[in-house]
């Protein structure tokens, strides 16, 4: 899971970069500032209970912090969609929280969906404080602009859900509910990840286990869909390496009711970074070693002036796992301030199933 | 090729040979340049600056919405970017720091437009320091200067508010300090209010507009033209149209020096083509040599042109800023384009000028002889036809004064009234000789007359000058003197009350006056109100004011109904503005709709009043009234009436104990002081090209009578060789220029009074809305007399004296050369 930290730090702050936070030289640095001092913000340490639905809000002590979702869906012809719905806090300052204008957080919203043959992206931005965006944890309210995350009653706290989920941009839109049948699931040591050798780490957990169903609409047309969402938690403090150039990751449904997620970690002065999670269908989890894990790119296609590595053969040798991974949509690329590939995937070999590649730093 | 650099140097010798004539050309054009182009300059240099103003970042202005009043509340941003609307707030307003007036700009970079303009500190540098606490006051170099700080100096407003430290940016418009939306909201004391929310183009679906807000925004189109564009048009035509009239007394000049120049070298020429010049290269070395001179005079005129405008550009910067809050830079920048306008300018100014004598010169048969005679003849025959042209103009100028009601045709009429006049004089003139020599006696006399209608061709164009210059002189002249005094009435019968408060909010209005009504020396609490509305797409202030004897007393009412304040206390009835009474065409008793939160408000028109400079329309009602239809309207603002003596001790200890700062308590006399510079300044340009006119017609007579003098002996001669002594020619001479003159400038006095009247009863309505009283000021008058009398005599001495001291011997000669 870590490497989908890091790209969303790396997301948001190089986002926020693209804004004015950062400094050109930091950004070369690889995240922004993150990496610069972290003194003054909440630390990440072991052994933290977490209470819910609290934990759902935010937590506006540590640097930064993410809602995350994405889906698979397909509607009734059993064409397949992908939507990624994202808001990121981040704080500018340490310290005491600020009210109105002067509050120091700021937030970060990217919505998505992908078809066969359309990408479709935006993003906004909002300052804390006066109400533009904000999460609330109960009622559970995230929200930036008119894209909502909101709880329906009567909602589970441990299982975050039901939850409705809307985002829309110049030329597509969607809505959703989300409902989960198993509660969510704590990451790392009880919600406590690792991000590295160096001691990075955040506090993280995610709910796999959600079906989603609603609409989709792309360019006026829509299309009721249903499917399966995957969401993300996460905050942390932590900066993070310098010399990590980019990750590619994964977040996969097995039809056997399995999840797994698995990332590759490209750096400059060593070998790839690998690790992942597998996650049973009961909700267990299992962090994988690194040398169990084998991730090859097969095939590369051109996006947006690079080339992108958007075909996987993957292999988890202690879950006997070797698949084949096909993009929906090769170009979904996210043409956002911070720029990436993202987007919905389906996989076949020795499990089959569907789940999202993210790609950063192409 | 080298023929005809051989002929050019031949053409140019003239000049070496008469340096005077060459200056005169050369005054001419540089003056008629020079005004022009200052005054392009001037123009250019403000619109710019409104675009800078408008745009603030350097794009183009996206849409935006506005509120009904000058703010909102912060919830409709809001509520309106959880509908989907791409919009980013902005609140503005006014604060004095170290004396000055500085407009202050909230904005909100995270969600700014990017369409709008970049911010290049913003996103280059840290978008952190300039939200976080202490934040960044973002202002032009020029304001930096004004505020002799440095960068990084955190300031403080005059009321006492500290500033975020000062950085640099070059784009901003001067006079602009933009800080974060937060800050700005706290310094201007204006809690969760906004002025503004400006529409990024990002698309997607949106809530119609009136179902999140209501009516409580209203959306402004991007790029339409700029209220300020708007308001100072007329400003900038007037300017536009003194520099015309600059430029046309300038060619003047140009015309009689080159007219005096080619008739000088119709020998030359003739020589010339006696030598076996083709009349072709003749012809093109003339315009060769015309060009020349043009370009040479235009550079040295665009540069004059540059001095000037940097010398008038504090008071028209001062009058944009007090007229219409328009700020524009303390500097002049000049475009290519204004270089390339101004040169092509003097080019066909000279061409212009040139034409008459160049197509004689071209046409001139290679051996024909100067005719004085002949030339009075054609003279006469011409005369008549000018006089027919003027009495067009004439007549035009009626028909455009009844047909036209736009402020170009304002313009138009004095133009063709001036052009008439100016076409007029010769033929006026002739016919006074001509009356002069009918009723004379005595060869002296007679020959007087006689010669001084030879002379008048010559010296016509001088005249027609030196009319049109005096005209415009009385006219201005008298326009500015209504004015000031009119002012002064009017300023006293508007800002009647002692005191003016505009309390931070209700809360603190109602502190205020607990604590005023327990001073003795406060006599009345006068509330008022203001609301902004727009009336027939124009923009409206509604005032409320309390019925008391403050504004029964002094109101400057224009015209009224008998009951007018009893009417207007009942609530049904509104006094209404000079201007918005013009533009609406509204008259007493008749009705006006005003669109209130509460519905549509009918009013009857109970008085006319004198708003004089405010380029929006006003209407004034009873304060209760007011309350009742604008109900969520602030009541912070009232008026006090205070026991003379008392009341600076009075403002010192409000100051203290409420915090206000000028733009929310200001005293009488301060704003009084206020209002009388800006309007002394309003026309200090126009009082400033006015005498530079005049001064470009004395040099245009000196010019003319000194080219004058050198043909003038032939004629002079003779009468010296029957006896008459230099001295008495000298002295007749003089007398006749004088007459001439004086005779013109007595035309000029009712010309100019027609002029002033046009200015005040046409233009200044068309252009402003309102109108000034017409008086006449005879001591005015006879003082302008007096100059120009003063300035004929100066433009005669060069030529008397020389003709005084002129050696008998070259007095013989003529009789020797004569041709």
């Amino acid at each position: 899971m870590s490497v989908r930290a890091r790209l969303s730090r790396r997301a948001f702050a190089t986002g926020l970069a693209a804004l004015g936070f950062g400094r050109k030289t930091a950004l070369a640095q690889g995240f922004a500032g993150l990496g610069v001092d972290t003194s003054g913000f909440a630390a990440v340490t072991p052994g933290r209970r977490f209470v819910f639905p609290a934990d759902h809000g935010p937590h506006p002590d540590y640097r930064i912090e993410w809602w995350y979702l994405t889906a698979n869906l397909s509607d009734e012809k059993k064409n397949a969609y992908g939507a990624q719905w994202t808001l990121f806090r981040q704080a500018m300052q340490p310290g005491p929280q600020r009210d109105g204008w002067a509050s120091q957080q700021i937030w970060m919203g990217h919505a998505a969906v992908t078809r066969a043959d359309t990408h479709r992206y935006s993003e906004t931005f909002a300052r804390g404080g006066v109400g533009q965006a904000g999460v609330e944890a109960e009622p559970f309210r995230a929200w930036i602009d008119s894209w909502q995350m909101r709880g329906l009653d009567p909602m589970s706290a441990i299982k975050i859900a039901p939850l409705q989920v809307n985002a829309s941009g110049a030329d597509f839109s969607y809505a959703l509910r989300l409902d989960a049948t198993r509660p969510l699931v704590l990451e790392g040591d009880a919600g406590y990840s690792v991000k590295s050798e160096r001691g990075q780490a955040s506090y993280y957990y995610s709910q796999p286990f959600f079906t989603a169903n609603g609409t989709l609409t792309i360019d006026g047309k829509s299309a009721n869909v249903r499917g399966q969402a995957w969401m993300d938690r996460e905050w942390s403090s932590q900066p993070l390496a310098s010399d990590q150039t980019g990750w590619d990751w994964f977040s996969l449904h097995l039809e056997s009711g399995e999840k797994l997620m698995l990332y590759r970690l490209r750096q400059n002065q060593s070998e790839p970074y690998l690790t992942g999670n597998w996650i049973e269908a009961d909700g267990r989890s299992v962090v994988l070693s690194a040398n169990s894990i084998a991730m090859t790119p097969t095939a590369t296609t051109e996006v947006a002036g690079r080339k992108l590595p958007t075909h996987w053969r993957i292999a988890v040798r202690d879950h006997g796992l070797a698949i084949e991974t096909v993009p929906l949509n090769p170009a979904s690329w996210m043409g956002t301030r911070f720029s990436y590939w993202e987007g919905p995937i389906s996989f076949t070999g020795t499990h089959q199933g569907v789940g999202y590649l993210e790609m950063t730093g192409y | 090729m080298k023929q005809g650099l051989w002929i050019l140097a031949v053409l140019l010798s003239h000049w070496r040979r008469h340096p005077t004539q060459l200056a005169t050309l050369m005054v001419g054009l540089i003056s008629a340049t020079a005004l022009w182009s200052g005054v392009q300059a001037l123009n250019q240099q403000a619109r710019a600056s409104y675009d800078r103003a408008a745009a603030v970042f350097g794009g183009a202005r996206p849409a935006m919405l506005v509120g009904q009043d000058s703010t909102f509340s912060q919830k409709l941003f809001v509520d309106l970017r959880r509908a989907g609307w791409p919009v980013s707030p902005v609140l503005e307003g006014r604060v004095r720091v170290e004396g000055r007036s500085l407009r202050l700009l909230g904005i909100e970079p995270v969600t700014f437009p990017a369409e709008a303009g970049s911010i290049p500190s913003i996103r280059t540098s840290d978008l952190q320091t300039f939200i976080a606490p202490p934040g960044e006051a973002l202002v032009a170099p020029e304001t930096l200067r004004d505020l002799d700080a440095a960068e990084g100096t955190a300031l403080r407003t005059d009321g006492g508010a500290l500033l975020p430290p000062l950085k640099v940016q070059a784009q901003l418009a001067p006079g602009v300090m933009v800080l974060d939306i937060g800050m700005a909201q706290n310094i201007l004391h204006l809690p969760d209010q906004l002025s503004r929310l400006l529409i990024g183009r990002t698309r997607g679906p949106r809530a119609p507009l009136e179902a999140v807000t209501g009516d409580k925004l209203r959306y402004v189109a991007p790029d339409a033209e700029t209220d300020l564009e708007r308001l100072t048009d007329s400003f900038h035509l007037n300017l536009s149209a003194f520099g015309l009239l600059s430029f046309l007394v300038g060619l003047f000049i140009v015309n009689s020096a080159i007219g005096l120049a080619f008739e000088q070298r119709m020998p030359i020429l003739r020589t010339l083509r006696a030598c076996g010049v083709s009349s072709r290269m003749l012809n093109g070395m003339l315009l060769v040599e015309l060009l020349m001179v043009a370009l040479v005079a235009g550079l040295i005129g665009l540069v004059c042109g540059y001095l000037i405008a940097a010398a008038l550009l504090p008071d028209v910067a001062s009058s944009l800023r007090g007229l219409y809050g328009a700020r524009i830079p303390g500097e002049l920048t000049l475009t290519p384009h204004w270089w390339a306008a101004g040169l092509a300018m003097s080019a066909v100014g000279t061409l212009a000028a040139a034409a008459t004598s160049l197509l004689k010169a071209i046409r001139a048969p290679v051996l024909a002889m100067a005719q004085p005679y002949a030339r009075l003849q054609t003279q006469q025959r011409w005369l008549g036809w000018q006089g027919i042209a003027a009495l067009a103009m004439l007549v035009a100028a009626i028909a455009v004064l009844i047909g036209g009601n736009s402020l170009i045709s304002g313009f138009a009429v004095l133009a063709a009234l001036l052009l008439g006049a100016a076409l007029a004089l010769p033929v006026l003139l002739a016919c006074v000789l001509r009356i002069g020599e009918r009723s004379s006696r005595g060869p002296l006399a007679t020959w007087f007359w006689a010669d001084s209608r030879e002379q008048l061709p010559g010296l016509s164009l001088a005249l027609m000058a030196l009319l049109l210059a005096l005209a415009v002189n009385v006219g201005v002249g008298t326009m500015v003197e209504n004015f000031s005094r009119t002012f002064a009435t009017w300023l006293d019968g508007r800002l009647a009350a002692d005191v003016y408060v505009n309390a931070r909010d209700d809360a603190q209005a109602r502190d205020i006056q607990a604590s005023l009504r327990a001073r003795p020396e406060v006599t009345a609490i006068l509330p008022s109100g203001r609301a902004e509305i727009e009336i027939g797409g124009w923009p409206v202030e509604v005032l409320g004011l309390a019925d008391h004897a403050t504004y029964r007393d002094h109101w400057p009412l224009l015209e009224s109904a008998p009951d007018a304040w009893d009417e207007v206390k009942s609530g049904r009835a509104a006094l209404v503005s000079e201007q918005l009474a013009r533009r609406l065409n509204l008259r007493l008793g008749g009705r006006l709709d005003v669109s209130t939160p509460d519905g549509t408000w009918p009013l009857s028109i109970a008085a006319i009043y004198a708003d004089y400079g405010n380029p929006k329309g006003q209407i004034a009602v009873n304060i209760d009234a007011f309350t009742s239809r604008f109900p969520n309207l602030p009541r912070t603002r009232f008026g006090l009436r205070v026991t003379p003596g008392k009341i600076a001790p009075l403002v010192d200890d409000m100051r203290k104990t409420f915090h206000l700062d000028e733009s929310r308590l200001s005293d009488q006399s301060t704003l009084k002081a206020e209002s009388t510079q800006i309007f002394n300044r309003t026309f200090t340009v126009t009082a400033a090209l006015n005498t530079f006119t005049l001064g470009v017609a004395g040099v245009a007579l000196l010019t003319s009578l000194l080219t004058l003098s050198n043909s003038r002996l032939p004629y002079l001669a003779p009468l010296w060789a029957i006896g008459l002594t230099r001295r008495q020619l000298a002295g007749i001479e003089l007398l006749k220029t004088l007459s001439i003159a004086f005779f013109t400038a007595l035309l000029a006095l009712p010309l100019g009074l027609l002029v002033a009247w046009c200015l005040i009863a046409v233009v200044n309505v068309r252009a402003f809305g309102w109108r000034l009283p017409l008086h006449v000021f005879p001591l005015h008058l006879a003082e302008l007399l007096g100059v120009a009398m003063l300035a004929s005599l100066l433009a005669m001495l060069m030529p008397v004296i020389r003709l005084i001291r002129m050696p008998p011997a070259a007095l013989i000669k003529v009789f020797a050369d004569e041709r």
